[in-house]
């Protein structure tokens, strides 16, 4: 009994995926036709992105203070304060700005994109656009889906200029380690191809896979209010898994 | 834009802008049409009636091309909806209007968005044009000073007459009322039913009516299919059916609880749930029938 049931919830897992795997295709196919909704793209991208700065920022501020407090307590046991700079950068560049980024994306953003389709799902507007001869997947989907993937790295370098900030807030003015040593040991260790973007490239993936889950799990809701709220948990519970094992893999092939 | 369609329709009075053949439907296990075969000839209002659960909407999602029959044939303006392909079916759509039962309003939009949705999707008007056929839609409906509204600000009845308003727009070649009385106050019933029937004949629009008022039905509609147990139960006239010659019609329009639509879902004994079977002093419980095969029976 508990292992047919295990096994139905696999086989169910698999369908889903590549469920969602066609949903992209659908998703890539249907994006030359919504150029036409420009304007719907704009909009998103203010949706997502300019509407989660706030959460970004103050998340981005305080993770790079504790990094700063902790990262000093840790290099002042060696006696290497002065590589404060370096370390929380990188940090931040690499692992922490793409990966915290996109879970507060996961978590802000995409739980409203998957209610907001879910219940236009559930209230028939779906069906409504595609009766007035519109095609969803255009007008809604890839919209968002595009804004995702634009919102995200710039929402990660936000972050991670916050974060750099919160570190020298702590680091230089709280706990007396010398300004210039922060930034020009930073500047000087920090590789823009090798660290920066490849962080940047990051946020794309995780932009397109937390999009990608979220509008997924509100177009294929169930059309009820319980559908919705069980669709909204799925987003953010997928997108956070996602989002890390992606970060694995991706630091594997990029290191 | 309006003559075309009525020019369209007044060519060929008597032919079926609908045909439905042989259609069958399999929901969850369950047979919600077998066999049904339908004509919805152009230019008439024809209403479509039947018990909670019957299929109505199903059938109207089978006419669309939301969703493809089991078996089947359902041909509309001479196109079958299940074989003919994404590019064709949204060409066919352009010219069908349809009033959602739950009206489907896009919420984002305000009301004159959204009845100028279908417009700015298709057609590049002139801004003022635009205005201008939103307004008299509007109008037509009784909402042109609520234009500016968001659709959370209406009553039920307003946001059916928004949805309506959006059906009519481009005065289509077919409009689908899906229950369009629902919420309705007794003076936009009727602002609505003289609507329907002046755009039916006016313009010359088809239109289907989905709905149980036959008080209201009856007043605009050319001729009735009542749809139960997954087949046409009756067809007619209006006169005819209201006169309830048949046991469908009879239990029907008369609304009475017994006749060959159960109106309690099967169930076991009562008293045996109850826990009440074997005590004599009580009345025996009602026994309640399974629901009987159909006869359908067709008026020409």
């Amino acid at each position: 009994m508990i292992a047919n049931k295990a096994t139905s919830r696999f086989t169910d897992g698999i369908a889903q995926v590549g469920a969602c795997g066609i949903f992209l295709v659908q998703i890539l196919r249907a994006i030359p036709r919504s150029m036409r909704y420009l304007r719907e793209s704009v909009r998103q991208v203010w949706f997502v992105g300019a509407m989660s700065l706030i959460i970004i920022m103050t998340s981005g501020l305080f993770v790079g203070m504790v990094l700063g407090l902790q990262l000093y307590y840790v290099l002042s046991i060696f006696g290497g304060t002065a590589a404060l700079g370096t370390v929380v950068s990188l940090s931040l560049y690499r692992e922490l700005g793409p990966v915290v980024t996109a879970l507060l994306f996961a978590g802000r953003a995409g739980t409203s994109i998957t209610a907001e389709i879910g219940l236009m799902r559930a209230t028939d507007q779906i069906d409504a656009m595609e009766m007035m001869a519109v095609d969803p997947l255009a007008y809604v989907v890839a919209p968002r889906f595009i804004a995702g993937i634009i919102a995200m790295p710039i929402l990660a370098c936000v972050f991670n200029a916050l974060g750099i900030l919160g570190a020298y807030l702590v680091g230089v003015s709280w706990l007396g380690v010398d300004g210039g040593t922060f930034w020009s040991n930073m500047t000087s260790s920090v590789d823009v191809w090798k660290d920066v973007i490849n962080g940047v490239w990051k946020s794309v993936a995780f932009g397109a896979v937390c999009t990608l889950i979220a509008t997924f799990q509100g177009y294929t809701t169930a059309p009820t209010s319980e559908g919705v709220a069980y669709a909204t948990t799925r987003t953010v519970v997928f997108s956070s898994i996602t989002t890390l094992a992606l970060d694995f893999v991706m630091t594997a092939f990029l290191m | 834009m309006t003559a075309p369609n009525a020019l369209h329709n007044a060519g060929k009075p008597d032919e079926a802008l609908i045909r439905i053949r042989g259609l069958r439907t399999v929901l969850n296990g369950k047979t919600i049409f077998d066999g049904v075969d339908l004509d919805i000839p152009r230019g008439r209002i024809t209403a479509v009636m039947g018990p909670s659960g019957t299929g109505k909407t199903t059938l109207m999602r089978h006419i669309t091309g939301q969703r493809a029959p089991d078996a089947g044939e359902i041909v509309v303006d001479g196109r079958d909806v299940a074989k003919i392909g994404r590019r064709e079916l949204f060409g066919l759509r352009e010219k069908i209007g349809y009033l959602f039962q739950n009206s489907a309003l896009l919420t984002d939009y305000s009301v004159f968005e959204n009845v100028a949705f279908p417009l700015r999707q298709h057609l590049r008007l002139p801004e003022e044009l635009l205005r201008n056929i939103v307004l008299t839609k509007l109008q037509a409906v009784g909402l042109r000073g609520a234009a500016e509204l968001m659709p959370a600000e209406l009553s039920g009845g307003m946001v059916r007459r928004v949805a309506l308003a959006r059906a009519i727009v481009r005065d289509p070649m077919l409009i689908i009322y899906d229950e369009p009385f629902v919420g309705l106050d007794p003076i936009a019933l009727n602002q609505i039913l003289k609507l329907i029937k002046t755009l039916n004949q006016t313009l010359g629009i088809t239109s289907i009516l989905v709905g149980h008022e036959l008080a209201a039905v009856r007043l605009v509609a050319d001729s009735i299919y009542l749809i139960a147990g997954g087949k046409i139960a009756a067809h007619g006239a209006p006169e005819e059916l209201a006169r309830g010659e048949t046991p469908w019609t009879r239990q029907f329009f008369s609304g009475e609880a017994d006749g060959p639509v159960p109106f309690h879902y099967p169930a076991s004994d009562y008293a045996t749930q109850l826990g009440l079977a074997g005590k004599a002093a009580l009345a025996p419980p009602p026994v309640v029938p399974a629901p009987r095969a159909i006869e359908p029976e067709r008026k020409p």
